[in-house]
């Protein structure tokens, strides 16, 4: 499977993922986003350590940004996952956000169904939220957990971007902190302006570092599912999960044959909207 | 002389001493320009030779740590000095030029060489051999399982017992450390931080039965835990409870042990992690303000506890700069520590410090080299004005100094006090304009990082953001990447290589049969003890633990006496205060 | 065909917390374009090759500066083969002695670089061995 992810993250997956496509469907699958610093790493470990106590096998795709300049890429976000390095029941595969030939949302959806395909009943994605492409990978999973932490400006800001709509759970993290109840009343007001028609998120409270809270949270996360299940909701969230990952696919390769063209058919001499032109009245017509 | 100064005073003056040239009048004399003109003719010249001055000149415009420096300093970057304020007389607050009216002249620093490795009767037979070659002072290293709170026979020590150091897993084996010293004439450094608890209820236990009150042990022990999650990651227990242990610590020995230093907050280790001197000397003095604070909110009277701290840092190869930070570290402690903390004792303000010379700066091609490093390292820490001095062997870089390469070391620190001279003059680099111009720029850098860790809440809280971590690893890695990019010379390295042939030096090595004793020798204990009050002291340990207000440090003593080894007391300990894992900044 | 960028895991191993010459790396392969996964401190022999399996890494290095380097790099080799993982590139850093590092070269750790060792020649090894690694494997 390591090498498989490998494959899909250098755009040649296409053919692993037909033969197991059959097999998907079955893993209940979490994305975790929210601003840097908040703990994410650590609420993964608690929810795998969860997860594992309930005696199913989790898959974990952690993606962390590059670097803008080299492309190269630290990823560090495994160090929290320590404790489940050598459990068997347990694959953890940190990505970088940048240098992947079917873009980076393509990679991660390969890799969430190459997890589901290989018998994972739960798979976590982790990523930083902070761009709008990590906010989309967060929307391939059926259930979507926004971290944010007391006394930070980065969750204010958050709040304010609007990430709000992709919540369905929210987790206020480092409960201890002073400042908990102030961004509590924060999100609740920031909920009370928007219009929720079903399923409406749920806040719980974290201290992951300490183990506490993290009951309650696997709790609303199954009642989400329990939700999702009850309304038909999953259904549209799978369909939804489909078409994202068909149009980052069908985006990729077009830019990719886009790319060649304006390559190949650069001309002097000619004004910026006629090259457009013409370079799109090359391509083939669908 | 300002030509303010009376006529009388220079009268005076020329009484006192005989004029032996007369600069202002006579045949001939020239007119002295202006001074202001001679800093124009001098810029001049300055620049036209900055023009010329082609690649290979060695000079670099910054010091090691990025600190700007111009080509030549003169009183206007001393203009906002106060004498009075800022400098004052040797032995004077703020201390800037010593601690000590008279320097070195009443008493040299100590010589303090570190050693331990193997097993306890291993580094007693260097502690004879080192107390023979005339050394002042003990100074135990202790091996990784020690250091992290494993007994030599865990799991988690496997390869690494004596390696750094001496294994020191019950009472038994500290007793055999100490055989045959007097523990009441000498004094002992023990560099132990998360089980440092452990290590002084074990010192004193085995002073005791020697019959050695408390009361006479002199000595110190690093217990600096919040340096650990900074920089040398040697922790045990998260920091809130680790904070709880070490104030209990500095509040059993100031009621019990007055010859002890409580704690010796270190910036060695957060330098050795690639800091800069600023971030070394601004993130230890946090440190200690932190402990300082920690003891005030425990109802300890400043001035009952503040005397008997003192620090440790790290002396590097920027000469100049070292200095600067040895000089600013003690004003800046003693302003913070009178007009914030409120001490009245003397003593209190007072920042009394060991140095090392920087592990970091020695290199494994050339290793010989290593002996001149340490010896201009030295000097600069001298200068600068510690109370005590370790200098590293040549050869630590690739493994335990030899028997060879530590008398080397000890020999440069004896040519430095009895045939340099240095010794003679307090604080001779006192008025220099870059020095006091450095002291100055080291004092506004680390006010600022005080305001920054201020900002995040406290120490605690910057370290559990990562502050500090992410601060040190941009500037390890800005510096690692001058010395790629040759902006900095490093002999041997990046400079006058040669071709390495095998290094000839002999080494020192720890084998298996060490660690495969040494696990014998605790289960020996294990199994020769009373398993009923190893059973029962733990059980009153924990219960402590859960007591804030009841001192740790006599349980400890009692579960030490009754034989119970480092792993089961942490083990015990960790039940109640869980063990801390990092959030790690790359 | 190297599209993606090489994989390589940077570790610690056994008790030891010196971690500032394993970042340093970590940041100098980083800014040669690859993607490092970082263990963080503390690794046993088995998670660190654990974790190179899982995430495919094209490299493992490792550093020691506790002078355990002659009991945990050999586990580390051992642990490579129980793995079937013998392709991934096992390289390493630290206070080494030079008769211990030929003996652990003969172990099969493909190289040893001492401190002071220049960054440009680990990322020229690292690029060159494991590119050759990535080449086999695809």
């Amino acid at each position: 499977m390591a090498r498989a992810i490998s494959w899909s993250e250098s755009g040649r997956g296409g053919d692993l993922i037909r033969a197991l496509y059959a097999k998907t469907g079955r893993a209940m699958t979490l994305g975790l986003t929210g601003p840097p610093g908040v703990g994410k790493s650590t609420l993964a470990s608690g929810l795998v350590r969860k997860a594992r106590s309930l005696g199913k096998r989790v898959g974990v795709v952690s993606v962390d940004p590059s670097s803008p300049f080299s492309h190269g890429a630290l990823l560090g976000d495994r160090i929290r996952l320590a404790e489940h390095f050598t459990d068997e029941c347990v694959f953890i595969r940190s990505m970088a956000s940048r240098g992947h030939l079917g873009g980076l949302a393509g990679a991660t959806a390969d890799a969430v169904l190459l997890m589901d395909a290989f018998g994972f009943d739960v798979v976590l994605i982790e990523t930083v939220g902070v761009g709008q492409s990590e906010v989309a990978i967060a929307e391939l999973a059926h259930t979507v957990l926004v971290a944010l932490q007391p006394g930070s400006g980065d969750s204010i800001q958050v709040l304010k971007a609007g990430i709000m709509e992709i919540a369905d759970v929210f987790v206020v993290n480092k409960a201890d902190h002073p400042m908990a109840d102030q961004l509590r009343r924060e999100i609740r007001s920031t909920m009370e302006m928007l219009q929720w028609d079903g399923w409406v998120p749920e806040l719980v409270v974290t201290q992951a570092l300490a183990g506490t809270g993290i009951d309650e949270l696997w709790s609303a996360v199954e009642r989400h599912v329990a939700y999702l299940n009850e309304t038909g909701e999953m259904e549209m969230r799978r369909r939804d999960a489909f078409t994202h990952q068909v149009r980052q696919l069908a985006l990729g390769r077009l830019e990719q044959r886009l790319n060649r063209a304006i390559r190949d058919g650069a001309r002097d001499g000619v004004d910026p909207y006629e090259a457009a032109e013409r370079i799109l009245a090359s391509l083939p017509k669908f | 002389m300002t030509p303010s100064a009376s006529s009388g005073q220079a009268l005076r003056q020329a009484q006192d001493r005989p004029q032996i040239i007369d600069r202002t009048s006579g045949l001939g004399a020239q007119p002295t320009p202006d001074f202001e003109e001679q800093r124009r003719h001098w810029e001049e010249r300055s620049a036209r030779g900055r023009r010329r001055r082609g690649p290979g000149s060695g000079a670099v415009d910054r010091t090691i740590s990025d600190v700007p420096l111009k080509v030549a300093y003169d009183p206007s970057d001393v203009a906002d000095l106060d004498p009075a304020r800022d400098l004052a007389w040797p032995g004077a607050y703020p201390y800037t030029r010593g601690i000590h009216a008279n320097g070195y002249r009443d008493r040299l620093w100590t010589m303090r060489q570190f050693a331990g490795f193997g097993t306890a009767a291993q580094t007693n037979a260097r502690y004879h051999f080192l107390l023979a070659q005339g050394q002042h002072g003990l100074s135990v290293a202790f091996d990784m399982p020690t250091l992290m709170g494993y007994d030599s026979d865990a799991a988690q020590a496997r390869g690494e017992v004596g390696k750094c150091g001496v294994a020191i897993d019950s009472l038994a084996d500290m007793e055999l450390l100490f055989d045959g010293i007097d523990m009441a004439d000498i004094t002992t450094s023990m560099t132990i931080n998360g089980p440092a608890c452990i290590a002084l209820a074990q010192y004193v236990a085995a002073a005791e039965k020697k019959g050695i009150p408390r009361a006479k042990l002199g000595g110190t022990i690093q217990a600096d835990i919040l340096k650990e999650y900074i920089a040398q990651k040697e922790w045990i227990f998260p920091p809130r409870p680790h904070m709880r242990i070490i104030v209990d610590m500095i509040d059993f020995c100031t009621r019990e042990m007055p010859k002890w230093n409580t704690i010796s907050i270190s910036g060695y280790h957060i330098r050795e992690a690639g800091s800069t001197a600023a971030q070394e000397l601004a993130f230890t003095l946090a440190d200690g303000f932190a402990y300082v604070e920690a003891c005030m909110a425990a109802g300890m009277d400043v001035d009952s506890f503040a005397p008997r701290l003192s620090f440790f840092f790290n002396s590097h190869i920027d000469f100049f700069e070292e200095i600067a930070k040895f000089r600013a570290a003690r004003r800046i402690y003693a302003r913070h520590m009178r007009e914030k903390y409120g001490a009245r004792n003397p003593r209190s303000w007072q920042l009394r410090f060991h140095t090392q010379t920087a592990g970091c700066s020695a290199t494994a091609q050339q290793p010989e080299n290593n002996i001149v490093r340490v010896a201009f390292e030295a000097m600069a820490a001298v200068l600068g004005g510690t109370q005590s001095l370790h200098t590293n062997s040549m050869d630590e870089v690739l493994a335990l100094p030899t028997e060879k390469s530590v008398e080397i070391a000890l020999r440069t620190q004896q040519v430095l006090a009895y045939e340099t001279n240095v010794t003679n003059v307090v604080d001779p680099l006192g008025g220099s304009y870059y020095v006091e111009a450095l002291t100055a720029e080291m004092e506004r850098q680390a006010e600022s990082y005080f305001a920054q860790i201020a900002e995040y809440g406290g120490v605690i809280e910057a370290i559990e953001a990562g502050f500090f971590q992410r601060e040190i690893a941009e500037a390890s890695y800005r510096y690692q990447r001058s010395i790629e990019a040759k902006e900095r010379i490093v002999v041997g390295v990046n400079a006058f290589a040669k071709d390495e042939e095998a290094a000839e030096i002999e080494l020192l090595k720890i084998t298996e049969e060490t660690e495969r004793g040494q696990a014998r020798a605790v289960q020996a204990v294990r199994q020769g003890r009373d398993g009923a009050s190893v059973a029962s002291s733990l059980d009153r340990l924990q219960a402590a633990c859960r007591d804030p207000k009841d001192n740790l440090m006599p349980h400890l003593i009692d579960s030490v006496n009754a034989y119970c080894t480092e792993g089961e007391i942490v083990e015990a300990m960790a039940k109640v205060y869980g063990r801390y894992t990092e959030t790690a900044v790359v | 065909m190297n599209e993606r960028p090489l994989r390589i895991v940077i570790a610690k191993a056994g008790l030891d917390g010196h971690d500032r010459g394993a970042k340093v790396i970590a940041r100098a392969l980083r800014d040669a374009g690859m993607e490092v996964i970082y263990t963080g401190l503390f690794q046993t022999p088995e998670q660190i090759v654990q974790t190179a399996v899982q995430e495919d890494a094209d490299g493992i290095g490792l550093s020691i500066l506790s002078g355990a380097h002659m009991t945990l790099f050999p586990l580390v080799v051992e642990q490579l083969q129980a793995q079937g993982a013998g392709d991934i590139v096992f390289f390493g850093g630290g206070t080494i002695p030079p008769d211990d590092a030929q003996r652990l070269r003969d172990l099969g750790v493909r190289a040893i670089f001492t401190p002071g060792a220049p960054l440009q020649d680990i990322v020229d090894f690292v690029r060159s061995e494991c590119g050759k690694r990535r080449a086999l494997v695809g």
